[in-house]
């Protein structure tokens, strides 16, 4: 002991560790703002509500309140990682009875898993990919097709999603592997378009009017019956909901994984300079089809079990303005902040839910949305922090 | 000299178009020198470093190293063969840290497996202890003061600890061969010496590192390469110890214009 590793010796005092309550008081307000929200009708009341926010949030951002929070969360992440969990179920279970809210949060769930794997993809990799709606739509209908036709188990059906999506993803990317620039964008685009095409003109598929799915059952157990436990009665919203959090939080260990590996450092390199990094031996192609094919698996999964919960999938559900409003998710919460990407999602699916008055015009919302980010505050609601290993570790 | 050459380039030709960046260039670079390549802007000396590491294709001629062909190979075979280099303007990863852009170097020595990367976190975490230390060691070498910063953005750092970091980022792996392009460009000249004897000091570690440097500091080159190469529009027009390249007529005429 006497004999200490001289290069392991500590230089300077270590900073203290960031305590937990700014975290736990942010989702606290969060949890209580949302329920709040989420159980208003009233038009105007809402409106005020969400004016709030924005203020709050503005206030918050001037009195210097997000550092600590940011800290908190950077340094603390197990901990309040686990109260986020339970702050959808508290929410969740606020709203036990009510199909409406429950549909909305599941939905916010499964977008979030999906803004994930886009996330990968452009946050990391750099590759841009505007067909994000069309690989979560190759889920939702891998769903419709596998659970009418054939006995192979819904959770299994997930799974086939998630690896059809991954497939046609790279066999769409690998003509463009050896390019540069944004040639990956120009064939996401036309895929985009194409598949909607292709979903409307093919018979097999149900053609514009869709196809029925059939709601997810494991082991014999139907999600589409509603629960009662001991007299409390429950949606039957909450199954998917409990499975929803599941893949997020599966799929959250996982980009946070790979950010914090030689390979998100290897995507991070490649998208910051590509000709440096390959003079140290990394391969763009690799590592494009990598993350390209991982974020889609993602998505795919995603939209497989939208499509078991919506139970109906059609092709003007997964068109090019949806892909764009994935990509509006990931720029207003923060290019390659899951963080970022699960707050924006919050916004962008609840408040068009909320506010029915603006349903016509939520894409002039979103425009605006995304060009008074980019002006404010170009790196997003919760900008990426610079890259760390290990959370809370110090040198 | 009887050794056999460690990099060898017999007739290299590069044209841009009807522009020869390099024509029919041959050099021997011996294990264990520093061989300074200088010459007017635009004769060809970068793009030597381009066409070596398979940043471009060559047109006609054959680049041996270490005893293997590597003509026409890609930049990521030659690293992997051995040669790292830096970038006349400095091509780090700003918004990384200091730490993720000596790594980068480091590529062929970190476990690049999906399976490994996320699941084994674990054993993730010997090789990041591990690699932690080297980097460190490394850049204290060159600025104890930086070591303690490994973690904050390189964005953050003046000029002269930027080129500290690329040449870290190039040494990290120990190449057999380093390929400096400009080290000095953008700095004082108290700063560049300061540098060079720090690039020394390293390459007395690495049991004489071979070091190709490209140079305008001509204070630089005397001081530290044992030969010179001097390239005037993509040909070479002089070679030697560096005064006896400076006292040549045609070198002189190639920098000052010819005498009227």
């Amino acid at each position: 002991m006497a004999e200490a590793d001289p290069q392991a010796a500590p230089r300077v005092a270590p900073k203290p560790r960031a305590s937990l309550w700014p975290g736990v008081a942010a989702l606290v307000v969060a949890t209580a703002y949302l329920i709040t929200l989420l159980a208003v009708e009233r038009q105007q009341l809402i409106m005020g509500l969400l004016a709030l926010a924005i203020v709050a949030f503005v206030a918050a951002s001037w009195l210097g309140l997000l550092a600590p929070v940011i800290r908190s969360f950077a340094q603390r992440e197990r901990a309040l990682g686990a109260l986020a969990i339970l702050a959808v179920l508290a929410v969740a279970g606020y709203f036990r009875e009510d199909h409406f809210v429950l549909l909305l949060l599941v939905t916010v769930l499964l977008y979030t898993v999906a803004c994930l794997g886009l996330n990968i993809q452009f946050g990391y990799a750099g590759v841009l990919n505007f067909a994000g709606a069309s690989f979560f739509g190759i889920g939702a209908y891998t769903s419709a097709v596998l659970n009418a036709h054939t006995v192979v188990p819904h959770l299994v059906v997930l799974l086939v999603g998630g690896l059809l999506a991954a497939l046609i993803g790279s066999l769409l990317l690998l003509p463009v592997l050896r390019t540069r620039g944004h040639y990956a964008a120009l064939v996401t685009i036309a895929f985009a378009l194409l598949l909607k095409t292709f979903l409307e003109v093919n018979d097999v598929l149900g053609g514009p009017q869709g196809l029925q799915v059939r709601g997810m059952q494991v082991l014999g157990w139907s999600f589409n019956d509603n629960i009662s436990i001991g007299g409390i009665e429950l949606s039957f919203y909450m199954s998917y909901l409990a499975l929803s959090m599941l893949l997020l939080v599966g799929a959250f260990i996982l980009v946070l994984r790979l950010e914090r590996s030689w390979i998100g450092l290897n995507l991070d390199a490649m998208r910051l300079d590509e000709t440096a990094a390959s003079c140290f031996g990394l391969n763009p192609a690799r590592w494009k089809i990598t993350a390209f094919t991982l974020g889609n698996f993602l998505i795919g999964i995603a939209g497989a079990l939208f499509g078991m919960v919506g139970g109906f999938v059609a092709p003007n559900n997964y068109t090019f303005a949806d892909s764009l409003i994935l990509v509006s998710i990931l720029l207003l919460g923060g290019i390659g902040s899951p963080w970022g990407v699960a707050v924006a999602t919050v916004i962008v699916v609840v408040v068009p839910e909320k506010l029915q008055t603006i349903q016509e015009y939520r894409f002039l919302l979103y425009a605006l949305l995304v060009i008074v980010v980019l002006l404010f505050r170009p790196e997003g609601l919760l900008p990426r922090p610079v890259r760390r290993y290990f959370p809370g570790w110090r040198q | 000299m009887t050794k056999t050459p460690l990099l060898q380039a017999r007739g290299l030709t590069k044209r841009f178009g009807g522009v020869v960046a390099l024509g029919d260039f041959n050099v021997d670079v011996h294990p264990g020198e520093i061989l300074g390549l200088i010459g007017p802007n635009g004769s060809g000396k970068t793009t030597f470093f381009n066409v070596v590491t398979g940043i471009y294709g060559i047109d006609a001629g054959k680049i041996a190293f270490d005893g293997a062909d590597i003509t026409g190979a890609s930049p990521q075979a030659v690293y992997h063969a051995g040669i790292a280099r830096t970038f006349q303007r400095s091509r780090l990863s700003l918004p990384l840290s200091i730490f993720d852009n000596i790594m980068i170097g480091n590529h062929k020595r970190l476990d690049q497996g999906l399976w490994f990367n996320l699941m084994r976190r674990k054993a993730f975490r010997r090789q990041f202890d591990e690699s932690y230390r080297a980097s460190r060691a490394l850049v204290e070498v060159f600025e104890p003061r930086l070591a303690d910063k490994l973690f904050e953005p390189v964005g953050n750092l003046p000029m002269i600890d930027r080129r500290r970091i690329e040449i870290c980022r190039a040494l990290i792996n120990e190449p057999k061969l380093l390929l400096l392009d400009e080290p000095s460009a953008g700095m004082t000249h108290d700063e560049t010496s300061e540098l060079m004897n720090d690039i020394l000091q390293v390459r007395d570690k690495h049991n004489r590192l071979t070091i190709v440097l490209v140079e305008h500091e001509m204070g630089v080159i005397e001081r530290i390469t044992d030969r010179c190469v001097v390239l005037n529009f993509g040909r070479k027009i002089a070679e030697g110890r560096y005064r006896e390249v400076a006292a040549d007529r045609q070198v002189q005429e190639a920098y000052l214009g010819a005498a009227a």
